[in-house]
């Protein structure tokens, strides 16, 4: 039998005792979700960006929009905590891994709680709603879609927490715990950009 | 390309198909792949692509960038569920589902283009008379431009090429291309005023007209009907089709037209009026004298 | 839900006899309702998907009696209207996404030598949110009369344009059934995606490397990632019409400064993708049955997994090519005019290599292969049509008219359905045991073939004489007529080549030969199993050291793997 091709030369049986490693299921998988979530928010951030300007009726962004300093610091600084936090798992030390979750979720639920006033403050006190003009209409699906991802994250961590104390928790689940803590990192890294987009470029308009 | 594609497979398919089962012991050479021939049809669809790609450029900023003429006609089509609205801004004539246009020399002085600029009442409608050029949509809260620049006379059909809803397949179009002189000549006949009808019949439906609703929707010339919904009626009986196309208009589809819309054009945007038999006829006899 | 699956990877559930699993009716449907095989799930979803075929294709025909003659009267324009949106949405979403995600689900762990998908129970989810999806979009026809009963099904257009579907425009909730139809299957199909690379980056067997997957494989994994990119915007504009319609968002409101294009260019930015999501697992199939019946390699395996991904990412910038006529400034034309014609280089390397395959090879004409046979000779018009269209002057003059029908009929049947065809009777005595009858294939084959010529080349011509696509009826006198009577008879052809397909499934099942393990004499790891796999897929696997692992088995003293 003839045989060929630029492929034609001879190689050695590969390796019989070839180490057989393969990524875990989880990484990939939550790798692919953070991909398709991005391009979910693109879709948004990309509406949110077209119409900047572009609203027909106040209010007008720059009228009615202040940068969260407190609820942005909170959600980024709880990045922070919840990579201390799973160090502390790494080291064994349970109480601090719990503590640092904790601070996690009180940040994370703090910022939820901002949003909530501030939605609250606008709709009730300015009167804009999503209905009022294409600002409203993108700023409330943009920004109440990170929340939902914020409220999603917090559901997760607290799951963890509970379960936790319930004594469900054991090391086996780490690398649960570290796909949370991907996801939460994501949810900020999100907010920096919306927040960039939302208070601090088209606050302009 | 395709010639030459076909050819390869239909050579290789016949060149290697089984030659009986006494064969099948025997497996093929096994060949992997090879750089050179891989490199070689690579290439040549880069080639034709590239030139591909040159042309296509060239022509795309011909088209898009042409500069009107000084002198070039400019008229604008608004496109409405189901009918097109035009306006000649420049002779103050407003019409109908029925552009008429000067014919255009090559070069010299009859070199009179016509630029059309597009806009949409409701969805987005698209402008296409194949003869004279290519798509271009109207859309709503958008302003689009195309041309026409037609060297002979006739008649050209188009249509709607976005769907647009129920009768998008009955949003025709005409353009109709005359020699200048006779385009100046149609001109005037849309300016001048509207008589009023002496003629009882006519008369009645004249009253008719303005006792009914359709002054709401329907706009003519110098009196108080002054809806925008529908299409102008000043001129009604300079069109060669009713209701965008659906049917010629006559006397005949007037008045069915008239009786009720939805018979000829069902799902139309106007409603069926429900009108008795006398004011039917009142009502045609009244835009037969629309001219 | 992922715990399980990982541990028990590698080792054996206890043998299962086949005939076990047969039962009483109700048993049956217990089966399938609670299963999380991933092989029934691929046989269910290639049973909706035939399922759902029979019916757009029903509508299809409903469509062409229509046309046949100008001024028609079979149907009213509301019911046409409603007839090709549907017809156009099922195909897409309820027949073309169910059946290639059903030969993922059944082939993709059979070929890399898996027992199961990675998270079985999210596939059963996936499977079902599909289905219910389906039902979702066909209750429309009971659930949805609004305002002068226009409501019933949707009659928006398979792509929906705004504002058209603003509430101002179409009343009664026929578009809500559509868009959370549409919704529904998108979710589906991004969790089905994320399984699949998971799957395959996860859980290959010993030896299997990238760079030794069958081609199918790869191509599934372009796909699934396609997916997970290009789906998102999909469902964001779902959702922005949901707001829209129930909330009074302004997303399309011309009125209110929205603008009428942004769902354009959201819908393409999915709608391009998608037409590859659909036409590259057809070159799956392609690189798979081709090699085996010129009985030789694949040609240049390294430049197909190129071209593959090349497809991949060119065709994430090319969307605007269905807009030309939007009036885009002349730079934006002539950069999407150029990245779409990119796209022809990798789609000729593929259709040259896989000439390549076959020349010197020894072709059996096998039902697999004359599929596949059609499927390159069509692809290649398709092709050249989609280049002509993709010139953007010619586009003016061709978008929107039945020219463009007639090009993706082409690449939609004449490349995906023959493909999917060829698939089915390829794999048909893996999955139940038994062969295709030949006798009636050819039918099938010689028919269909006839009826699709007859139907779509006509559109050619009568989309050059300036027939826009999407009307109800149109006037004598423009020089249609003659092709769309041709076109129409065409279908009478099609119905009986379907015809033919069906009873030979049915047939085939119930009197058809018994198959062994490996009746086409293949290379890939499925054929190393029993026919129809056991539960667990596989008792022993072969060592993998090339990307045909059953070549070596059978040529000991001439294996792949010393020429990789
Ligand atoms: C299976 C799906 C599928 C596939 C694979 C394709 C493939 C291609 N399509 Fe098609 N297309 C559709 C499905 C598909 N299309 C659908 C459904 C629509 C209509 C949507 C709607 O409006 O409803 C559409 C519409 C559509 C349009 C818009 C028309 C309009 O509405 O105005 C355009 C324009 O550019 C286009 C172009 C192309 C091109 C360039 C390819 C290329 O990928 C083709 C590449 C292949 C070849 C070129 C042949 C092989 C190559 C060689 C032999 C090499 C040598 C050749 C050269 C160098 C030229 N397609
Ligand atoms: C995978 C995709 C796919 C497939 C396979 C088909 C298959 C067919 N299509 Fe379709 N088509 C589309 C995707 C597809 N189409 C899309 C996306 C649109 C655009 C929609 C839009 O504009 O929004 C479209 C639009 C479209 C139009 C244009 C409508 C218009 O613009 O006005 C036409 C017109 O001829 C048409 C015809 C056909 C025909 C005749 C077939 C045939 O090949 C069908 C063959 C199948 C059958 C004939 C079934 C036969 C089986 C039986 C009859 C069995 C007997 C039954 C029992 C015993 C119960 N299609
Ligand atoms: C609700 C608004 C409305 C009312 C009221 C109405 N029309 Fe119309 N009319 C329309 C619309 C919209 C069209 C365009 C229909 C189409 O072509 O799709 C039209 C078209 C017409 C045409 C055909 C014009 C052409 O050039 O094709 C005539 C004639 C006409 N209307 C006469 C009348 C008369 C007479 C009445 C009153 C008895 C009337 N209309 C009342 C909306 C209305
Ligand atoms: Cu207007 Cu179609
Ligand atoms: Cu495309």
């Amino acid at each position: 039998m003839t045989r060929i091709g630029n492929t034609n030369k001879m190689t050695a049986a590969p390796a019989q005792n070839l180490e057989w490693k393969l990524p875990s299921h989880r990484k990939v998988a939550v790798i692919t979700l953070i991909l398709t979530e991005t391009a979910l928010f693109s879709i948004f951030l990309v509406a949110y960006l077209f119409y900047m300007g572009k609203s027909l009726n106040q209010p007008y962004p720059s009228e009615i929009l202040h940068f969260p300093v407190l609820a942005t610091i909170a959600l980024l600084s709880s990045s922070v905590t919840i990579v201390f936090s799973e160090m502390a798992l790494h080291r064994g030390n349970k109480p601090m891994f719990y503590l640092w979750w904790a601070i996690t979720i009180a940040l994370g639920s703090y910022f939820l709680w901002f949003t909530a006033v501030e939605w609250h403050h606008l709709i009730f006190k300015e009167n804009f709603t999503l209905a009022t003009n294409v600002f409203g209409t993108t700023f409330y699906s943009l920004v109440g879609l990170h929340a939902s991802h914020v409220i999603i994250g917090l559901i997760l961590l607290s799951l963890v927490f509970v379960l936790g104390l319930l004594g469900k928790v054991g090391p086996e689940h780490a690398e649960h715990i570290e796909m949370i803590s991907w996801y939460w990192h994501f949810v900020d890294a999100i907010w920096i950009v919306v927040a960039t987009v939302v208070y601090i470029i088209s606050i302009r308009y | 390309i395709f010639v030459v594609v076909t050819g390869m497979m239909i050579f290789v398919v016949w060149k290697f198909r089984r030659r009986g089962p006494a064969d099948d012991e025997v497996e093929p050479a096994q060949i992997y792949g090879s750089t050179h021939i891989e490199m070689a049809w690579t290439v040549v669809p880069i080639i034709i692509t590239f030139v591909l790609i040159l042309v296509t450029s060239r022509t795309i900023g011909e088209i898009q960038n042409r500069v009107m003429p000084e002198n070039a006609l400019k008229i604008r089509v608004v496109g409405h569920q189901w009918w097109w609205e035009v306006h000649y801004k420049d002779y103050n004539i407003i019409t109908a589902n029925e552009i008429h246009v000067p014919r255009s020399d090559r070069t010299g002085p009859g070199e009179r283009p016509t630029e059309i600029i597009l806009e949409s009442a409701d969805v987005i409608h698209s402008f296409w008379v194949p003869q004279l050029a290519g798509k271009t949509d109207l859309i709503p809260n958008k302003r689009n431009r195309t041309w026409i620049e037609p060297f002979v006379t006739g008649t050209f059909f188009g249509n709607c090429a976005e769907y647009c809803g129920t009768q998008h397949a009955n949003m025709l179009l005409r353009v109709i291309v005359q020699e200048p002189e006779d385009f100046e000549r149609w001109a005037k006949q849309m300016q001048a005023p509207v008589q009023i009808p002496t003629e009882p019949l006519a008369a009645q439906g004249r009253k008719d007209f303005y006792a009914n609703s359709c002054v709401t929707c329907h706009r003519i010339d110098g009196t108080t009907a002054e809806g925008v919904f529908g299409p102008d009626l000043t001129k009604l009986m300079t069109r060669q089709t009713i209701g965008a196309g659906v049917a010629p208009l006559n006397p005949e589809t007037l008045r069915q037209w008239v009786r009720n819309p939805q018979s000829l054009k069902t799902g139309c945007l106007m409603p069926d009026m429900k009108l008795s038999e006398n004011e039917v006829d009142a009502i045609t006899a009244y835009l037969l004298t629309l001219k | 839900m992922n715990s399980e699956s990982v541990d028990e990877n590698y080792e054996l559930p206890p043998p299962q006899k086949i005939g076990e699993e047969r039962g009483s009716l109700t048993r049956i449907i217990q089966e399938l309702v609670f299963t999380v095989d991933h092989k029934k799930l691929g046989m269910m979803y290639i049973g909706s998907g035939l399922l759902f075929f029979v019916v757009a294709g029903i509508m299809a025909v409903f469509i062409r009696i229509q046309l046949a003659v100008p001024r028609n009267h079979f149907v009213e324009p509301e019911v046409y209207n409603r007839l090709f949106t549907m017809h156009g949405t099922v195909m897409v979403f309820l027949v073309g996404m169910p059946m290639i995600f059903g030969f993922a689900n059944y082939l993709v762990p059979l070929m890399i030598g898996a027992r199961d998908m990675a998270f079985p129970r999210l596939n059963a989810f996936g499977f079902w949110v599909f289905f219910f999806s389906g039902l979702l979009l066909f209750f429309s026809y009971f659930g949805a009369p609004g305002l002068y009963a226009a409501g019933s099904a949707p009659d928006v257009g398979w792509f929906a344009y705004s504002p058209l579907t603003a509430k101002a425009f179409s009343r009664g909730h026929s578009t809500d059934y559509w868009t959370l139809s549409i919704l529904l299957g998108g979710i589906g199909s991004i969790a089905t995606s994320l399984n699949i690379i998971v799957t395959i980056f996860c859980m290959r067997c010993k030896g299997m490397i990238l760079g030794r997957m069958p081609l199918f494989v790869w191509i599934f994994l372009v796909v699934a990632f396609l997916v997970i990119i290009a789906l998102p915007p999909l469902s964001a504009c779902q959702i922005m019409l949901i707001l829209d319609r129930y909330f009074g968002a302004k997303f399309f409101d011309t009125q209110a400064g929205g603008s009428a294009v942004l769902w354009q260019h959201f819908f393409w930015i999915f709608g391009h993708p998608e037409v590859y999501i659909l036409m590259v697992p057809g070159f799956g199939i392609a690189s798979e049955v081709i090699p085996v019946f010129s009985r030789k390699p694949i040609f240049g395996y390294p430049v197909m997994v190129a071209a593959t991904v090349m497809i991949g990412f060119i065709s994430l910038g090319v969307w605007a090519h269905h807009m030309f006529s939007i009036g885009m400034t002349s730079i934006g034309n002539t950069f999407f005019a150029i990245s779409t014609l990119l796209v022809a280089i990798p789609t000729g390397i593929k259709i040259f290599n896989w000439i390549g395959t076959m020349y010197g090879g020894k072709l059996r004409f096998e039902l697999p292969m004359l599929f596949c046979l059609a499927f390159l000779f069509q692809f290649l018009i398709a092709g050249l049509t989609g280049v002509m269209l993709a010139i953007a002057p010619f586009d003016w003059q061709l978008t929107d008219s039945y020219f463009v029908v007639a090009h993706f009929h082409y690449v939609l049947i004449g490349g995906l359905l023959y493909t999917l065809f060829a698939g089915i009777y390829y794999w048909y005595p893996k999955a139940l045991g038994k062969m295709p009858n030949f006798k009636l294939g050819l039918w099938h084959f010689i028919l269909f073939t006839i009826g699709f010529q007859m139907t779509f080349v006509p559109q050619h011509f009568s989309g050059f004489l300036g027939m826009p696509r999407r009307i109800y009826t149109y006037d004598a006198g423009r020089g249609w007529e003659l092709w769309n009577m041709i076109s129409s008879i065409g279908v009478i052809f099609q119905i009986a080549g379907v015809l033919f397909f069906v009873v030979n499934l049915i047939y085939s099942y119930v009197k058809g030969k018994k198959a062994g393990d490996d009746p086409w004499d293949a290379w890939t790891l499925e054929w190393a199993t029993t026919s129809p796999p056991p539960h667990y897929n596989f008792e022993t696997l072969p060592e993998i050291r090339s990307r045909r692992p059953l070549w070596d088995l059978k040529h000991p003293d001439d294996p792949d793997w010393k020429y990789e």
